[in-house]
């Protein structure tokens, strides 16, 4: 006996699935101005937070490469002998917060030197004023000062150099633009949950006489509100559709006209792919999201009865 | 079946809708309810199938208390009470025999027990040659009997009933106490509200009368009015 209950259950769960993805299907069909006002809804939205995303992304992407091109400079001591250069080698790269370090003798930095400024200087090979120097890359860019500080610290420092001032300046201007960013989309969406949750709430009026006989028939709140949420996600997916498309077509080509002009490590756009599929699942996603919170948003105010 | 005891009632914005209502309705009984307009009877109905919930006191259905239920287990409640009001409530989209497949259908019924049981329900009310019209190709006395069909379909214990008449003329009034009269002739519970004095006073029945949220009369086979 059990077993046959539960498969009449299966049975009965099956149809009521089917019931309420044809429900969702017909309602889509038969309000199909307010469909397409709410996939408009969508579809607007979706496509301004697209192209803020498409926007943070890629600035946060130079601004990174910016970031990560900081270094500090450390003068050694011109006492240090080959010894202490190794120990003073091994105690920059045991320490956990920086992530590179490169020597470079005063022979190189003067071979440098010659090529910015010209054969002139050659007659400094005689007698090299220069020192020895490492460039070091901290971990987390942000850490610069500290960890200049830190290295002051050690054994045959003569000084440490990396843009003081400047670089603060220029963490403050890329974090203040991070943030600028984030609120800007956190409020778009906030945005468009209101225009759907809105527009759902319409086609929910035009059913609330079906959804209070539903109550006082005995029907479940999940009775009633599936539907309503397929219906949410249906729109959410369709609304999505076109920022996707036109989104994806527009950054690939953006991508092969301006790679090729924008010069230098620093400026570099995201590449098409993985960023391609990430920005369509993310706008999926949102899509999907904002149906299924404004279907909820709506029904809710309707299950009281 | 139905027990109230101290039932007190106020509403957010103040007013008293029931000051102490206590009662008792058996099993198989038929019930009206009257009273004048604003006087408690709406709120007495609609908390009977939870629509409303008391602010004190205790209403028994059965061994549930209501004024404890929680909200998940109203659909449960309801589905063994059936509504029917002065409006009809009738989906337009959907055909006769559509609208009462629709309250077996929402608690998911299987398709098998539903065909039987709309067209036991049709018989009953004298539909059958009209099962394929939409509500409105229909009589307001033929809509009424499209929501009663509904109501009883599942075979509820009780069937409580918000001024059944109060859209109809006189003589579909009548038609639709028949009605009424033999679902309650088969062992349901009738609880009708009602200001329809010639109903009251023709068909006999018990008769509770409540006047500023308190049973100010309860007579069986009494008048629809003292004064009368």
């Amino acid at each position: 006996m059990p077993a046959m209950k539960s498969e009449v259950t299966i049975a009965l769960k099956i149809r009521t699935l089917r019931r309420h993805f044809i429900e969702s299907m017909k309602s889509i069909g038969r309000n199909r101005w307010m469909t397409f006002a709410s996939i408009s809804a969508v579809t607007v939205t979706l496509l301004l937070v697209g192209v803020f995303i498409v926007m943070m992304m890629n600035l946060n992407k130079i601004a990174t490469n910016i970031e990560q091109d900081v270094e500090i400079k450390v003068l050694v001591d011109l006492a240090a002998g080959e010894e202490s250069l190794n120990k003073l080698e091994n105690t920059l790269k045991k320490n956990p917060d920086i992530v590179e370090v490169k020597f470079s003798s005063n022979e190189d930095e003067l071979e440098k030197m010659i090529e910015g400024y010209g054969k002139e200087l050659d007659l400094y090979k005689q007698n090299n004023p220069l020192r020895n120097v490492f460039y070091v890359k901290a971990v987390d860019p942000q850490k610069t000062a500290g960890i200049a500080k830190e290295i002051e610290t050690y054994d045959y420092i003569h000084e440490v150099k990396y843009g003081e001032g400047k670089v603060e300046k220029l963490f403050n201007v890329l974090n203040k633009g991070r943030n600028v960013g984030v609120v800007l989309i956190i409020a778009l969406l906030f945005t468009a949950m209101f225009l759907i949750s809105n527009t759902i709430r319409v086609t929910i009026v035009a059913r609330k006489r079906e959804i209070e006989i539903m109550k006082l028939v005995g029907a479940t709140n999940s009775f009633v509100r599936i539907p309503f949420v397929l219906e949410g996600i249906w729109l959410g997916i369709l609304g999505a559709l076109l920022p996707m498309i036109i989104l994806s077509v527009t950054y690939v080509n953006l991508y092969d006209r301006l790679q090729p002009k924008v010069q230098g490590e620093l400026f570099q756009l995201l590449p098409t792919t993985p960023f391609i599929f990430q920005l369509n699942g993310l706008l999926l996603f949102i899509g999907v999201f904002i149906g299924i919170w404004g279907s909820f948003m709506s029904v809710r105010k309707f299950l009281r009865v | 079946m139905i027990k109230m005891k101290d039932v007190y009632k106020k509403y957010p914005n103040g007013v008293i809708a029931s000051n102490g209502l206590n009662i008792k309705i058996a099993r198989g009984e038929f019930v009206y309810v009257v009273g004048p307009s604003g006087a408690g009877k709406s709120t007495f109905i609609k908390m009977m199938y939870r629509e409303e919930a008391p602010t004190s006191g205790v209403i028994m259905f059965k061994d549930i208390n209501l004024a404890t239920l929680k909200q998940k287990e109203i659909p449960q409640l309801r589905r063994r009470i059936g509504v029917v009001f002065q409006d009809f409530k009738l989906l337009s989209k959907l055909n006769v025999y559509e609208n009462i497949a629709f309250a077996l259908e929402v608690i998911e019924e299987s398709p098998q027990s539903i065909r039987k049981k709309v067209n036991e329900v049709l018989k009953l009310v004298g539909l059958t040659h009209k099962v394929r019209m939409f509500p409105e190709e229909l009589s307001g006395g033929e809509q009424q009997r499209v929501s009663i069909a509904r109501s009883i379909v599942n075979n509820p214990e009780v069937v409580i009933a918000d001024e059944p008449t109060g859209n109809l003329d006189p003589e579909t009034s009548w038609e639709i106490m028949k009605i009424l009269e033999k679902i309650n002739a088969r062992g349901t519970t009738i609880i009708m509200a009602t200001h329809n004095k010639e109903v009251v006073n023709t068909i006999r029945h018990r008769v509770i009368e409540i006047d500023g949220g308190i049973i100010a009369r309860d007579e069986v086979g009494g008048d629809y009015s003292v004064e009368n």
